[in-house]
């Protein structure tokens, strides 16, 4: 029962919670975002893409990528990754790949696919005459994308982009899986060393509770700030 | 760099003896589909119920504005250790024993569903709430205008409407649902995720055992979506609503 509530044990852990597990979930999730959005706009290029082959594979990637659970995944990458290194170097042995990096693949391939999506329908927004505008000018694909609609179609997006990245920061919580040090993984091995789950994962949800809805808030500053007077 | 592909794995015994990998496999479909439908039912019922509250006039509209922005802001995982450890400690002791003393499948297999349930709520919430403020408002005002009360215009005339709207974004929800089925693994539910964890530890066929699981997950995506247009073209009223009126062109 709540009675035997001991605050003492969080106040005691916290700064290993906020150091070791707050610092891992935060760093994965900002590199996340960048890579996730940088891979996101080539998939979503590519899926727009004239060329049939290309917009073929993106397509395929996003569909597959959307139709299995994040945990699968996380486990596909964790076996995979290590196999991807020994080619791409050339080994004969699997590559040793540590936790972090082959969780900020694994979200970076995964989030691709759903940030591909927003960015599809954000290039989609922009009106076609400004691409032949573009052309017309001189500009060849990668400065008519680069310099007017990939702007334009980001900073209509921007909102969406900020939501898929709080419930991204949510999902990095699934790392668990892997016995991975984040923030919720710091908790539980707290939890299973001192016997104290009600008051670790109760904390926990507060903690997670709290950054997401200052992060909605955030996000919807932003949204009237960005919102381009038409 | 040498994987040692064997395909035929799925026909071998596993060390427990209960039956061929494919099996564990089609076992962990078979948890996979029940644990989702399970909370299914408890997502749609209260989900159509918090959305109606939201759009209900006056005062109760902030019960369902509060539960959707807990349950939206706490990862899935978390609410899972939630539903698992804590509550049970938090109940009086006598039923948070009997709780966890329930025989091995179900004391982590009712937590979890009552845990994708209410958090699949939430979101169910928002889609029924948004397709009822899609809805022309001469509607409700019509429905009231005839002398229906408020309950009554709900489930007459807004409701039969709502749910036509909403089925395709319902069908991601619960394509949705299936995939985050696959958390419960974290507090021991062997649903289709975990047995391919499971067959890969026991046989070392890693890459066998995740391409089976995901091939698995598509069909079933695949099934889903098929399903619900069926659904969907079954239930379309003639000349009514937007989703149906391509019906024919499948």
């Amino acid at each position: 029962m709540l009675g035997h509530f001991d605050y003492h044990e969080i106040w005691v852990n916290l700064p290993y919670l906020m150091k070791v597990g707050m610092t891992f979930t935060l760093t994965l999730t900002a590199l996340v975002v960048v890579a996730g959005i940088f891979f996101g706009t080539l998939l979503a290029m590519m899926r727009l893409s004239s060329i049939k082959l290309l917009s073929l594979v993106a397509t395929g990637y996003i569909n597959l990528m959307r139709s299995v659970p994040l945990v699968l995944v996380i486990f596909w990458f964790y076996f995979l990754v290590p196999y991807i290194g020994a080619w791409i170097t050339g080994a004969s042995q699997p590559v040793k790949v540590g936790a972090f990096l082959s969780s900020v693949i694994t979200f970076t391939m995964f989030e691709a696919a759903y940030y591909a999506e927003i960015m599809r329908a954000g290039i989609q927004s922009i009106p076609r005459g400004q691409v032949w505008a573009g052309y017309a000018l001189g500009l060849n694909y990668w400065q008519t994308m680069g310099k007017i609609v990939l702007p334009q179609a980001f900073r209509n997006m921007v909102p969406i982009l900020l939501t898929q990245t709080i419930v991204m920061f949510q999902d990095t919580s699934l790392v668990y899986v892997l016995s991975i040090t984040d923030f919720l993984g710091a908790a539980s091995k707290v939890a299973e060393r001192d016997g104290r789950l009600v008051e670790m994962y109760l904390f926990v949800a507060v903690v997670y509770f709290i950054m997401c809805l200052a992060g909605t808030y955030i996000v919807r500053r932003l949204q009237h700030r960005f919102a381009i007077a038409r | 760099m040498h994987y040692h592909w064997n395909w035929k794995i799925f026909w071998d015994m596993t060390p427990e003896g209960t039956g061929t990998y494919l099996h564990t496999l089609l076992v962990g479909l078979v948890w996979t589909i029940a644990t989702a439908l399970a909370a299914w039912v408890i997502a749609l019922a209260l989900g159509s119920i918090l959305g109606v509250i939201r759009t209900v006039p006056r005062r109760w509209s902030a019960i369902g504005t509060i539960y959707v922005g807990v349950f939206r802001n706490i990862p899935l995982l978390v609410q899972m250790f939630l539903w698992y450890f804590v509550i049970p400690e938090l109940l009086p002791t006598g039923i948070g024993n009997a709780i966890k003393h329930m025989p091995p499948p179900w004391a982590s297999f009712v937590p979890a569903v009552l845990c994708l349930g209410f958090f699949t709520a939430a979101r169910v919430c928002e889609q029924v709430r948004a397709g009822i403020q899609a809805l022309p408002s001469g509607q409700r005002m019509a429905g009231t205008a005839l002398g229906l009360t408020l309950p009554q215009t709900y489930r007459f005339v807004l409701l039969p409407t709502v749910f036509r709207i909403i089925l395709p974004p319902l069908t991601s929800e619960f394509l949705n649902i299936i995939k985050n089925s696959s958390v419960a693994l974290t507090i021991g539910v062997v649903e289709l995720t975990a047995a391919a964890r499971a067959m890969q530890e026991f046989s070392f066929q890693v890459f066998e055992a995740f391409t089976a699981a995901t091939l698995i997950y598509i069909v079933v995506n695949i099934c889903v979506v098929f399903g619900m247009r069926w659904v969907e073209r079954h239930v379309a009223v003639p000349g009514f609503i937007g989703p149906s009126v391509q019906a024919g062109a499948h």
